[in-house]
């Protein structure tokens, strides 16, 4: 049977566990055999993404020998997973760091891709808006992006249909970014939060109870804008519908 | 100019100020990207025609030594007169020696972003020339001495009021005057004078055919036709990388141009200059002002593909709410942050930061530019060559020790949540820039990794 | 003079492609006619020259100068076109008629050639154009059109899709920016 690694975003496992444990809880249920290697940090984006890609080697190494062992790697985060996907390199290790890129998987696709999950037996009844994150849609292809000519599909979608009494709101932008961006959170504050003002205003203008997604960092942006308006609205990860009974 | 000394962070924040004008900046420039959508939505075919268009182009910079031996080749056998200008001085130089020698001293000229890039106007300007800009959007921006912020729609930013204000001081229509119908039939009377006076018109290419030595200029308004046609000397100033091969790879180009541009299916003029009229003077200036360096870097190479669609604008969710001004450089936006480093990496060390790296402007581009990739790595190369500011170099080292090691992280982590819990007001406060318009997030009682310590038996 | 600046290494030649598409099988003259009436033109379709001549009378009567670059439809009103030196002695023309090489359907743009304009400034410099087409001159794409015109010597050369405008004040479309401020299509078989 397949050994799955988990692998849990720095601050996802600080400040979101339950996007963590609805992940752990969901795989369980589905028969996986999945294992939390406790000596993990970061997938080295934060530092990556602000132009110090160069000092990222030992968290690399770190992330290869936490993960090297297992057939596949799962994490509740598309930004993360685009990230090893596109950066892991290790130096006097690049088989092992190519091994590791290849079989790592963000959640949804796992789910929809290699678990190929048809019935899942969750229940929701609430008025919800997915937030697509830039990083897994035009990078992981969970869901075809508005840019492009092409037919549309959506992972989440396909997975979210399967909630019972889910509601799904649409969106006036599908798919624009909230602007969260890592460094740019804070680093261009300014647009950063009219960005997320922005994502929120058309989730709530639409009705959204709960705004979900599949990036806890996409959300906490929103959720920090959604606090400091005093919404009742609340952001939930995908993983924590998925589960949900 | 104090503009030119601040960062986009911070040009950003001073445009954030009047949130209702972002959101009509926002939404007029959205507005275009769905008309864009909608247009590309029209041919099913477009994807195909966006690989084609990025292959000539690909091809275009393979072998550019040649195309372009090859157009001054052909353009001299049409009776066109080639020069070359190694950067935006020489051009600059170039432009006004003709201007000379004929003993002109005023000018039409019709858009061109590259005389932007060389500052062209305020060098002519200095040598006591005169020179208007006929094109609407920028004969605006020139009435109101700012850039252009929008590489196709030069005064995006600003509302008809003010449009309508600035005619009134500088064209006389009465004060309170907003409507477009009668802006735009001011400045045609206005401008028309000025084609019919002036012997010299400066147009900018869209694109240079290798193959027959002709270039075209699209236009919707006419004004680079207008200024051609009835000057004695026209100048036609492009970059090298304008090329295309042969003339009918026009077929796709002038499919994708406008429609990525705009939404409309082509511009209204798209005008084929071969030969000079019997004459007439047909000049054409071509630049290289920093391209040659940027084909030396394998990384940022394929920027030069670019066709000045300014698709990637219309799309970019940064540059919507930043405006075009916060780039500080001729051209803004996405594609505007992998150029400008290349010509100077500290004065433009803030752009490529100035992005969420969302994706979307390399999904519209036209010819497949990989710009968002471009401008994660041209962050790798600023902060190598070290243009990034020491405190962030600082933070940056105590992250990787932090994050390169587990134990080290988890005591981080779990004193980062209790600071947070217990003493709130030392995070939240006015230092954290991220507490300044949202709620930090709440410390849970426990990490992931604690519970999964204390909640699953593992081997 | 500056030199050819292509010292820097230029790079790996890549393979040129010329790939063209042909897609769409759709009644040409109706897709024609519906992407220039979008753009702003006013589309007739006729059968006789007659017949345009009346609906030029109509649609334009004040018009103080007509000129004719289309010896069918000149007229004593409507006077064939006659070669000035100065281009700048078109500048009172409100009228002028041409009749392009080409149209395309999937952009209602024209082709017309410096033979067939009299003068280059003449199609721009008049307050309103009109253009003769001939059915059997459409192409459904631009692909087509650049096959037909192939290696055509010219001087000057242009596409006209519509009547000159500008959306620079706050995206409202205004016809009639420096070029003419009409286009009148007639097309015949």
């Amino acid at each position: 049977m397949m050994r799955v690694g988990l692998f849990i975003p720095c601050y996802v496992d600080q400040f979101y566990p339950n996007a963590g444990i609805a992940t752990y809880q969901l795989l369980k249920k589905l028969g996986v055999d999945v294992t939390y290697p406790t000596g993990q940090t970061c997938c080295g984006q934060p530092m990556a993404n602000s132009g110090f890609e160069h000092l990222t080697n030992d968290c690399n190494r770190l992330f290869v020998d936490n993960f090297a062992e297992f057939d596949y790697i799962v994490s509740p985060s598309g930004s993360c997973v685009l990230h090893i996907k596109d950066h892991l390199h290790v130096e006097n290790a690049e088989a092992e760091a190519t091994s590791v890129r290849t079989k790592i998987y963000e959640l949804v696709e796992f789910l929809v891709d290699i678990l190929k999950v048809k019935d899942l037996k969750a229940k929701f009844p609430h008025k919800v808006g997915l937030h697509q994150s830039c990083h897994g849609q035009r990078g992981l292809f969970l869901s075809q992006m508005s840019e492009l000519v092409a037919p549309y599909f959506s992972k989440p979608e396909q997975l979210l249909s399967q909630v019972e009494g889910l509601e799904l709101i649409a969106l006036s932008r599908e798919d624009e970014c909230c602007g969260f961006g890592g460094t740019f959170c804070v680093v261009e504050e300014a647009v950063s939060v009219k960005m997320g003002k922005d994502r929120v205003k058309d989730h709530l203008a639409h009705g959204a109870e709960y705004i979900i997604g599949a990036d806890m960092s996409c959300l906490m942006h929103m959720e920090g804008i959604l606090k400091r308006e005093h919404s009742q609205v609340k952001v939930m990860h995908i993983a924590e519908i998925l589960n949900a009974e | 100019m104090s503009e030119t000394t601040k960062t986009h962070p911070e040009l950003a924040e001073i445009f954030n100020k009047d949130e209702e004008r972002v959101d009509w900046h926002d939404e007029t420039l959205w507005w275009i990207r769905q008309k864009r959508d909608k247009s590309a939505h029209s041919i099913p075919e477009w994807e195909l025609l966006r690989e084609t268009a990025s292959q000539i182009k690909n091809n275009v910079l393979s072998d550019l030594s040649n195309y372009l031996v090859q157009f001054e080749k052909n353009a001299k056998a049409n009776g066109i007169i080639v020069h070359w200008a190694a950067d935006a001085e020489e051009h600059n130089q170039i432009v006004h020696g003709i201007l000379q020698v004929h003993g002109i001293q005023q000018m039409v000229k019709s858009k061109s972003m590259l005389t932007e890039e060389c500052h062209l106007n305020e060098y002519l300007e200095k040598q006591g020339l005169d020179v208007i800009d006929s094109d609407l959007g920028e004969r605006i921006v020139q009435l109101a001495k700012e850039p252009p912020s929008h590489i196709v729609l030069p005064c995006i930013h600003k509302k008809k009021e003010e449009i309508g204000d600035l005619f009134h001081i500088h064209l006389g229509v009465p004060a309170g005057t907003s409507d477009p119908q009668i802006l735009t039939e001011t400045a045609r009377q206005h401008l028309r004078e000025t084609f019919l006076t002036r012997k010299a018109a400066l147009t900018g290419v869209n694109f240079a055919i290798a193959e027959t030595g002709e270039f075209v200029v699209c236009t919707n308004e006419g004004n680079a036709d207008m200024g051609a046609h009835l000057a004695d000397v026209h100048i036609a100033s492009m970059g090298i990388e304008k090329i295309i091969p042969q003339r009918k790879h026009l077929g796709v180009f002038l499919r994708l141009l406008t429609r990525s541009a705009t939404g409309q299916p082509i511009t209204t003029y798209s005008s084929h200059f071969k030969k000079p009229r019997a004459g007439q003077e047909m000049h054409v200036v071509i630049v290289d002002n920093g391209r040659t360096v940027q084909m030396g870097r394998e990384d940022f190479r394929a920027s030069l593909k670019c066709i000045r669609c300014g698709a990637c604008m219309n799309t970019c969710p940064v540059y919507r709410r930043s405006g075009g001004h916060s780039y500080h450089n001729a051209i803004s936006g996405p594609i505007g942050a992998i150029l400008a480093p290349n010509l100077d990496m500290k004065k433009y060390a803030d752009l490529p930061f100035a992005s969420t790296l969302c994706g979307s402007c390399s999904n519209v581009c036209p010819v497949k530019i990989d710009i968002h990739q471009q401008l994660y790595k041209w962050r790798q190369v600023i902060v190598k060559e070290g243009y990034a500011d020491t405190s962030k170099k600082v933070g940056m080292q105590m992250m990787t020790f932090t994050l390169s090691s587990p134990i080290v992280y988890r005591t981080a982590g779990k004193a980062g949540r209790w600071v947070l819990k217990h003493i709130p007001f030392a995070v939240n406060n006015h230092f954290n820039p991220w507490f300044k318009q949202r709620d930090m997030p709440e410390a849970p009682a426990e990490s992931f990794g604690e519970w999964y310590k204390k909640n699953v038996n593992h081997k | 003079m500056a030199a050819l600046q292509q010292n820097q290494p230029e790079i790996v030649a890549l393979p040129a492609d010329l790939s063209f598409k042909r897609d769409e099988n759709y009644d040409l003259v109706e897709k024609f006619r519906s992407m220039a009436e979008g753009i702003g033109s006013k589309v007739y379709q006729v059968n006789a020259m007659e017949e345009i001549q009346a609906i030029i009378a109509a649609d334009f009567p004040e018009a103080k100068r007509i000129v004719s670059n289309v010896a069918e439809v000149a007229s004593s009103a409507i006077p064939a076109f006659v070669l000035s030196e100065n281009p700048h002695s078109y500048e009172d023309v409100d009228v002028a008629i041409f009749k392009p090489r080409l149209a395309v359907a999937e952009n209602s743009a024209l082709w017309l050639t410096e033979d067939r304009m009299g003068v280059r400034a003449l199609p721009f410099i008049t307050q309103h154009i009109i253009m003769l087409v001939e059915i059997a001159t459409l192409v459904p794409d631009m692909h087509a059109a650049y096959q037909k015109i192939g290696i055509d010597d010219y001087g000057f050369s242009t596409f006209i899709a519509g009547p000159s405008k500008t959306a620079d004040i706050e995206q409202s479309l205004v016809l009639g920016a420096h070029g003419p401020r009409s286009m009148t299509i007639f097309m015949y078989s």
